[in-house]
């Protein structure tokens, strides 16, 4: 008998990624869509009014923060759906009744939503291209964000999914409060140009950190130090798997 | 580690359910299965059947007690049971949007098996699935959801399978095919455990079984044994002319007047030392009490499960 269930993490994983295509042309043509609306309206029409940001162009100076919001809001949406769907539908319990450690359930949930985040990023990526000119200073530590922020946020989606007790308790803390703090925490500006008392008020906004990480990684230029970022990263991670742990000690939500 | 043939496959010791709402679904449950055997579990909706599978299966956490599977303790070992173990859930929870292959080769996988297409393939032409293996379960009939449940508990070749209500609201050929599965697992050496409200299956199928009510374990006997401890039949006669009362005449016979007097039952054991039908019919007959008709019944496990409920 292994100590790890391959097998079963596999068929998660897997089966969370037909799931995504299933709906292929969606998934993709969403990103794509919403990427070139944002190109328009803030990269033509309001950038060819505005100066430089920080020595890049603001059409190339919003593509990590328009890269970040989208993953965020993925990475959320998908982890807490894939638990979420489960738990109503009843199909959960065929999960709870397998020879699956919870840690090993959570690596195949999590890695299969961070998966398509990474992918989503990188077809906003491609999208951009068309629109500006992107050079990447730091390609490694670009692929390091983008990795674990969809890892950190599709676990804090996880989370979420299994503490939803309803479709509408899911959307709530996407759309109030990772998108406004997404679109405040500098995707389509640096926190440079706020007045106090607001920049050292964005400063609380954890979202500033991986925006400005990821701003840097590309051009070279952050609100805050990479330092800053990576150790938000880190703790939000730690934090996240600190309640997940929680969860499954207690059955909370899942086993009664 | 003590897998030798005499090991019960499953074994249940003390096992206490009290839910945070207060409820006691299960009061101290002990209750031993023998490998190989078909085991039916009985008992009222709330008898707590399903809160004992749930736990077995690990979907629900104990109070106390302690359970084995083969040997192997359900929480210290859970790699090791629940590999072993299939369920077949009395509600069809399964994800509407796969295709049944997809499903069912899913839940192989989740149990840690290897993929094996031709196992799988041979499970769904066992079950009548083969034709429908592309379709997707939403397009299903209700019957064919259910057999796929049934193909996904098999999937990783369980030791030790749980059928919670498997008939409940199934046509006759499913349920038919159905016990014929049942019947070729047995013959393989898997043993199962079922709950059910078909009380004559239980006692066509099961070689053993086990009442349970609020949470307790009233008996757990031999299904044939059980039938003629408790078995009793009954004959029936229709009264020509209604009486009022049983002339002191018979008042030798347990008899009883029934609907105002128009039916006259005469109840015995399955095994009493000849029944006395042909002496009471003519004891009757000296009498000149006419009948119009007459009705033999055996009594079902219904009714043994109802006196024992009522005793306990």
């Amino acid at each position: 008998m292994p100590g790890i269930n391959l097998h079963g993490m596999w068929a998660i994983y897997r089966t969370e990624m037909q799931r995504a295509f299933r709906t292929v042309w969606q998934s993709i043509a969403t990103p794509v869509i919403t990427t070139a609306l944002y190109f328009v309206v803030f990269g033509a029409a309001i950038g060819s009014h505005m100066q430089q940001m920080g020595g890049v162009d603001y059409g190339a100076f919003i593509v990590p923060g328009l890269m970040m919001l989208t993953i965020l809001t993925q990475s959320i949406s998908n982890a807490s759906i894939a638990i979420y769907f489960p738990k109503f539908t009843g199909t959960i319990s065929e999960i709870l009744s397998a020879p699956l450690s919870a840690f090993e359930a959570v690596i195949a949930y999590v890695g299969a939503a961070a998966t398509k985040s990474v992918i989503i990023g990188l077809i906003i990526l491609l999208t951009a291209t068309f629109f500006v000119k992107i050079e990447i200073l730091h390609p490694v530590w670009m692929v390091a964000f983008l990795l674990i922020t969809s890892i950190a946020f599709s676990l804090f989606g996880f989370i979420i999914g299994i503490w939803a007790k309803s479709f509408e308790q899911l959307a709530i803390i996407p759309s109030l409060v990772v998108t406004p703090l997404t679109f405040l925490g500098g995707a389509f500006y640096s926190i440079e140009m706020l007045s106090q008392p607001w920049r050292t008020i964005s400063l609380f906004n954890p979202v500033v950190y991986l925006i400005s990480g990821f701003r840097w990684s590309f051009h070279g230029v952050g609100d805050v130090s990479v330092a800053a970022s990576l150790a938000f990263m880190a703790g939000f991670i730690a934090l996240c798997l600190a309640v997940l742990w929680c969860m499954f000690r207690t059955g909370y939500r899942l086993k009664s | 580690m003590s897998t030798e043939p005499t090991t019960p496959i499953l074994s249940v010791a003390g096992v206490e359910k009290r839910y945070a709402s207060g409820l006691t679904a299960l009061a101290g449950v002990d209750l031993e299965v023998r490998r190989g055997e078909i085991f039916a579990l009985l008992g009222p909706n709330g008898a707590g059947k399903t809160t004992l599978i749930s736990i077995i299966c690990g979907t629900v956490t104990m109070t106390a007690g302690t359970i084995r599977v083969d040997g192997h303790d359900i929480v210290k070992d859970y790699r090791r049971t629940r590999s072993a173990i299939g369920l077949v859930p009395q509600e069809i929870a399964v994800d509407i949007f796969a295709t049944v292959w997809n499903t069912v080769r899913f839940s192989r996988g989740l149990f840690g098996c290897a993929p094996n297409p031709a196992y799988i393939e041979s499970l769904l032409r066992d079950l009548s699935l083969w034709d429908k293996r592309d379709s997707k379960i939403t397009e299903l009939s209700g019957g064919m959801k259910r057999r796929v449940m049934i193909a996904k508990a098999l999937s990783h070749e369980p030791t030790l399978l749980f059928l919670d209500e498997p008939t409940a609201g199934v046509d006759v050929n499913l349920r038919r095919d159905m016990w014929a599965v049942v019947r070729r697992l047995r013959e393989r050496g898997v043993t199962i455990v079922l709950t059910t409200h078909y009380l004559e299956e239980a006692e066509e199928m099961a070689d053993r079984v086990g009442v349970i009510d609020k949470g307790r374990i009233l008996l757990v006997e031999d299904t044939a044994d059980l039938m003629d401890k408790m078995g009793k039949r009954r004959v029936t006669l229709a009264l020509q002319t209604p009486m009022t009362a049983i002339p002191p005449e018979l008042a030798g016979w347990p008899l009883e007047l029934l609907s105002d007097g128009q039916r006259l039952r005469y109840s015995f054991d399955t095994h009493a030392e000849g029944t006395g039908i042909a002496a009471l019919l003519k004891r009757l007959g000296e009498l000149g009490i006419d009948f119009t008709d007459l009705d033999t019944e055996r009594s079902s496990l219904e009714d043994i499960f109802i006196s024992l409920v009522e005793r306990a």
